[in-house]
């Protein structure tokens, strides 16, 4: 390899290894996030060429800028983003394991040197007094001591959390391993829906595209309700009962399922989603001759049409399972012979609503059926625990990085004529301010024990 | 006594601390600051109480199931308050710098009198989406997170205040006011510190969200305007965190990250409501 070129791979090399670059691609994927919340993202053609002239759209179209998202380009920065945190992580890592595996027992002068924090005493007294005393002292005040004898003089080492030092490491491998099961979901999952009437049964679900997809079991809705809060409109709960058959056999008997609770089944989720009439209601009406006790009872699906005996014609025209709020109520449209047409509200929990009409008969509505369909959601991601470790170690891994710090001491003892000259250097790779009043303490400690 | 009196009265407790820690700051006399304090720890406790008794309240309308009072615009701008208090006196104490209340407090009493001035109070029970206990996870994470950026942002603004100044002045240190500020030095601490306690709370924050998300919805992440912006929010304290590693970053260009990561906070919080639409838009 030419020298030209080696130094232009090394230089490639130190560029995806660059912190300038991970503050770059941090701000540009902070940046050209903010598109996809104000331009709507995945409408249809129909919709932006509402707001955008042909040619503007035809712009953004190329830009992928409608699914920004999933763009090669806003992909590639994340990929950017990968790479440099892997090569970030080989050119450092090596570095960090040999601090943490293998220690320096015995640092340089100038290693020495570099530490802010020491202090110095010279005792009278022999190596082997003192030795033992100083290592009683770090042992107490500290950790437990490894000791070296070189031609020097003696070197004691201590330290504590030395796997701090793997926090920062622990936080960047989440990030990929988060991205690696969004990938594995994205390969191996997938999101579909279904519609199931009250009664009925599915054995598929639909993706997205319309194509659909076989569960392998049959899924059974018993019932579905929605239920409100007294006296409002406000809903209050939506509820489908299932049933799961495997080859004829029930597996999972009447679960209900709510949203916040779904129910899961071999590897496959259900999310209550949404709801809506099956099929029309059926209503029972009740028309009563005002003044008499004797009443006809009417069951007319919506839009159905029964004649009373007078010749009276009812129609019932339009339901709903809440009227302002007053509950269940029914509109009927009356004819009586001869005369135009009315509509006549009648409410379930108001029989006697009817009374202030004065008409010749008196109706009210007596009960109801409406059919729901129950739409559900169902979701099948093999990669959301990878996601959820990676997110466990992200927030373990920052929390280590923060808060918890590498410290290490050295103690250097020399003798020289009777006396033992005693070195205390101390440090920490993290938060020195408080390392600081913690090494003032220290100080103040040791001259005492050497007292 | 209603919920509602309880935050009228430490509205007017945070009104009152703020103009103490200002008048700290004009007369340089010790006694206002601890007076200041004293006031904000006041409107604490009582805001503590007020958000328990709304808290009993959410069980006594009809029908009300009960649920932690942080779920609708007007119950989390008064959490965030609480939370903007709590984390600001946790640093107060533990690094004793009194003048940054007057930086942080203005935050707290805004968003209380906004709360007790325009927001809808009422309780309402709540709807299918919220019945979670996700809910009240997340929320007390992201505004943990939020109220830490606001310290680290009324810090920056000090030391860009401080460091303008004696730039201005020329070399040396900045007298008046700026001497009670702490040293430049400390500020760009503290804004590090304060970051430092914000975005793992806020990463919980954001995975809370995902996980309640994938309950609810079967999809931890819709790239919905709010989870958008959140992590940008996310990208943009990230950038600070390296930026103070890496040389000439620190300093004024942090400060300055720091203050743009609050204001796009600000906006995940309130503009993606108020402007943008999406899943998360409160009482809609
Ligand atoms: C959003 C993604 C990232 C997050 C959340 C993140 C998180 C962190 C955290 C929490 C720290 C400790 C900060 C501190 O000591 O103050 C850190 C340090 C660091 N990060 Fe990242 N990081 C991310 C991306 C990257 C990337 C892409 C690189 C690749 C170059 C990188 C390289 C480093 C380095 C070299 C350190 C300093 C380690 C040290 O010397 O203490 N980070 N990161």
């Amino acid at each position: 390899m030419t020298q030209k070129k080696r130094g232009f791979l090394m230089a490639l090399w130190d560029f995806f290894c660059s912190l300038k670059l991970s503050i770059f691609t941090l701000i540009m994927l902070a940046v050209t996030s903010i598109i996809g919340t104000v331009l709507q993202q995945n409408q249809t053609k129909e919709q932006y060429l509402h707001v955008f002239s042909p040619k503007t759209y035809a712009i953004l179209d190329k830009m992928q800028m409608f699914d920004m998202y999933h763009s090669t380009w806003f992909i590639g920065l994340l990929m950017l983003f990968c790479v440099n945190l892997i090569c970030c992580s080989i050119k450092r890592l090596p570095r960090v394991w040999k601090i943490v595996t293998k220690p320096t027992l015995v640092p340089s002068q100038a290693v020495l040197d570099a530490f802010p924090n020491t202090v110095e005493r010279t005792v009278r007294g022999s190596l082997s007094e003192i030795r033992p005393r100083m290592e009683v002292f770090v042992k107490d005040n500290f950790a437990a001591t490894r000791s070296t004898e070189t031609d020097d003089g003696v070197y004691l080492y201590a330290e504590k959390n030395k796997y701090a030092r793997f926090g920062v490491y622990v936080t960047h491998m989440s990030i990929l391993i988060i991205f690696t099961g969004a990938i594995i979901g994205n390969v191996f999952g997938y999101k579909a829906y279904v519609n199931i009437p009250e009664g009925g049964s599915i054995d598929k679900v639909w993706l997205r595209s319309g194509e659909p997809v076989d569960l392998g079991f049959k899924v059974t809705c018993e019932a579905f309700s929605v239920s409100y809060y007294p006296d409002s409109q406000r809903p209050k709960e939506y509820k489908s009962i299932l049933t799961v058959e495997e080859d004829g056999v029930v597996v999972v008997d009447k679960r209900p399922i709510i949203v916040n609770d779904p129910m899961t089944h071999n590897g496959i989720t259900f999310y209550q989603s949404n709801f809506g009439p099956a099929g029309s209601e059926i209503m029972t009406v009740k028309a009563k001759l005002r003044g008499e006790d004797k009443a006809q009872v009417y069951t007319l699906r919506r839009g159905e049409k029964a004649q009373l005996p007078d010749g009276t014609s009812i129609t019932a025209a339009d339901f709903t399972t809440s009227y302002r709020n007053f509950g269940p109520a029914a509109r009927l449209n009356v004819r009586k012979q001869g005369e135009d047409e009315i509509s006549v509200i009648v409410f379930k929990n108001f029989p006697e609503f009817d009374q202030q009409r004065k008409g010749t008969y008196l109706f009210s509505l007596e009960d109801f059926t409406q059919r729901y369909y129950t739409g559900l959601q169902a979701t099948k991601d093999p990669g959301v625990w990878v996601v959820w470790l990676g997110c466990t170690l992200m927030v373990i891994g920052s929390l280590i990085a923060f808060f918890v710090s590498h410290q290490r001491m050295w103690v250097v003892l020399r003798e020289k004529d009777g006396k033992v000259q005693v070195r205390l250097v101390g440090t920490a790779h993290r938060n020195q301010p408080a390392y600081e009043l913690y090494f003032d303490k220290l100080k103040e400690a040791f001259n005492k024990h050497l007292a | 006594m209603t919920s509602g009196s309880y935050f009228n009265i430490v509205t007017i407790s945070y009104f009152a601390s703020m103009v103490l820690f200002i008048a700290f700051l004009a007369t340089k006399s010790f006694g206002v600051a601890r007076l200041a304090t004293w006031v904000a720890i006041l409107g604490f406790i009582l805001q503590t109480v007020g958000i328990g008794l709304r808290w009993y309240e959410t069980y006594q309308i009809p029908g009300g199931a009960g649920y932690a009072p942080m779920s609708n615009l007007y119950e989390s701008v008064v959490f965030f308050s609480w939370t903007i208090l709590l984390i600001y006196l946790l640093i107060e104490w533990k690094y004793k710098q009194k003048a940054v209340g007057a930086f942080v407090l203005p935050f707290a009493f805004l968003a209380m009198s906004w709360a007790q001035l325009s927001l809808d109070s009422s309780i309402a029970p709540l709807v299918p989406a919220l019945q979670s206990n996700w809910l009240t996870y997340h929320v007390i994470t992201c505004f943990l997170g939020y109220a830490a950026f606001a310290v680290a942002c009324g810090v920056s603004i000090m030391y860009l205040i401080k460091v303008g100044r004696e730039e201005d002045v020329g070399r040396g240190k900045a007298g008046g006011v700026l001497s009670l500020f702490p040293s430049a030095k400390i500020l760009d601490d503290l804004n590090y510190k304060a970051i430092m306690i914000g975005f793992p709370l806020l990463s919980i924050g954001i995975i809370t969200g995902a996980a309640w998300a994938n309950y609810a919805w079967g999809t931890y992440w819709s790239w919905d305007p709010k989870e958008t912006w959140s992590l940008i929010v996310w990208f943009i304290y990230a950038a600070f965190l390296h930026a103070r590693i890496t040389r000439g970053w620190a300093g004024r260009r942090a400060a300055i990250l720091s203050i743009i990561g609050f204001a796009a906070t600000i906006f995940c919080y309130l503009g993606v409501n108020l402007l943008l639409s999406g899943l998360h838009s409160y009482g809609s």
